[in-house]
């Protein structure tokens, strides 16, 4: 089971590395997202360090929901998924495999991209290490909830605005949590409890949400 | 085939739920505005001013009930789906499908009320309070569920898909009724369940309590009618269905549907195991 993990990885990296322009448009995206704010609220530092750890949280939270948006898309208009799913591994594996895969290629960026950005909005020293910490904890949080949005809303009309209005509700409590543990780490308090909190979620989400995903994957592929 | 003798199976066949709900509604109508006419009686006329927010206090004998039967219709939304994913029968989905606009509208009617009564309270109409928040996500779980219900061309396979994410959706429902304790900020703390007694004046719990029981008989009427004729709907081809819709459907053609809905469901689970 573990081999069949590592070939579905090693195959979705490769084939995501192989269209490399499809990472470099999310972080963009990212990155783009960022630039709004200083340009929407003003440059006075003051502001947008109070907005930075929000700021940076929504982006990241709005980039991981468009690159998800065709994760399962193009395995399942070639029949690759249909494979996948009659295979004898169980489903929620090979889900699992495609997630990890998505975030490694897709999420690792931009938690490495996160302090510069952070930077860049005001926050220093342990503030940044912190926020590259909360997203290294709730990113994969984000893409596991994401993929099932992606697998629920395969094969129907208008997907993409439909998955922002199924995913982002189920994003809040990360998001409170991954913004709230660096707003808490500029005031020098406890910000240990949100990152606990928060790898509490990730503990809790890698078993059960790929079940939720082979589940939507089903539906999609009777 | 001993699973269809238990008596509550009987209302999975659409034309004796179509019977049971026509035979319900006109009561639980009934029940529902006896129950509202008292409530807002007592909740206008008996219960007494509050002492520090005088008489704008009496929206809550709206806003409580319907924030709490938003919640409660999401909870038995997500139920509905789960019986329907697990043991695959339609009326599940028509129901779960029957309750999300009630459900959305009484989520919406407790943010609206809210927001009435927050103005001469809280000097503001909305704040990013963790519950106003949270029940704000909860009206876009609701029409998520609407949305990809509607979305796919297949009833059957949106359904399914709503349902799943009902399911998925129920785990925020536990976190803003626990919100007030985690989060607390302006919302005021829990004043009916508590270990000490409610602590509010006996008239204004009866009001609450007879306002709360006249929004559940009225969701459960709606719910069902909106059921009916969702059920018609999907069976407009079939002839009990067409009698039905006159308002002529006889004992004779509703045990002669049932019979051959249990038939066809009986092929189709043979079918689905091979």
């Amino acid at each position: 089971m573990l081999r069949s993990l590592w070939t579905l990885i090693r195959r979705d990296v490769s084939l995501i590395v192989m269209r490399r322009q499809d990472v470099l448009t999310v972080v963009a995206f990212f990155i783009l997202v960022i630039t709004l704010f200083p340009l929407s609220i003003g440059p006075e530092p003051d502001k947008l360090r109070t907005l930075a750890p929000g700021g940076v949280w929504v982006a990241a939270a709005l980039a991981s929901l468009i690159s998800l948006d065709r994760l399962f898309a193009d395995d399942w208009r070639d029949g690759t998924l249909e494979q996948v799913a009659l295979s004898p591994q169980p489903l929620a594996v090979a889900a699992l495999a495609k997630v990890a895969a998505h975030w490694f290629s897709l999420g690792l960026p931009l938690v490495v991209l996160s302090p510069a950005l952070g930077y860049s909005l005001g926050l220093e020293g342990a503030e940044l290490l912190v926020l590259a910490l909360s997203l290294l904890l709730g990113t994969p949080v984000l893409s596991l909830l994401g993929a099932v949005g992606a697998a629920l809303t395969l094969g129907v009309r208008a997907g993409g605005a439909l998955m922002a209005l199924l995913i982002l509700p189920l994003y809040a409590p990360v998001l409170i949590l991954g913004a709230g543990a660096v707003s808490e780490a500029m005031f020098d308090s406890a910000y240990t409890a949100h990152l606990s909190l928060l790898g509490a979620m990730l503990a809790v989400a890698v078993p059960l949400v790929p079940v939720a995903i082979a589940g939507a994957l089903r539906i999609a592929l009777d | 085939m001993t699973a269809r003798s238990i008596p509550w199976l009987k209302f999975t066949a659409p034309p004796n739920f179509y019977v049971l709900a026509e035979r319900l509604t006109p009561w639980l109508w009934g029940v529902a505005a006896l129950f509202l006419v008292a409530g807002l009686y007592v909740g206008f006329f008996v219960a007494p001013p509050d002492y520090q927010q005088g008489n704008s206090y009496r929206i809550m004998f709206i806003h409580v009930p319907a924030a709490w039967m938003g919640m409660f219709l999401y909870l038995l939304m997500a139920l509905y789906g789960a019986i329907f994913l697990i043991w695959r029968i339609k009326m599940a989905d028509v129901m779960a499908r029957a309750i999300a606009p009630t459900g959305a509208l009484m989520t919406f009617l407790s943010l609206w009320t809210g927001a009435l009564w927050g103005a001469p309270t809280w000097g503001t109409y909305w704040v990013w309070d963790a519950r106003l928040t949270s029940t704000l996500i909860l009206l876009f779980l609701f029409l998520g569920y609407i949305a990809l219900h509607a979305a796919s061309d297949d009833r059957e396979k949106g359904g399914r898909a709503a349902s799943l994410l009902a399911i998925i959706g129920a785990v925020n429902v536990p976190i803003i009724y626990f919100s007030v304790e985690w989060w607390y900020n302006l919302h005021q703390g829990v004043s009916v369940m508590r270990a000490d007694g409610p602590s509010m004046a006996p008239s204004m719990l009866a009001a609450l309590l007879l306002m709360t029981v006249a929004f559940w008989v009225y969701s459960a009427a709606i719910v069902l009618r909106r059921a009916q004729s969702e059920t018609l709907s999907r069976e407009a081809r079939k002839e009990w269905a067409q009698q039905a819709a006159c308002g002529r459907l006889t004992r004779d053609t509703r045990e002669r549907a049932v019979a051959q809905a249990q038939q066809e469901n009986a092929v189709s689970e043979s079918g689905g195991q091979a």
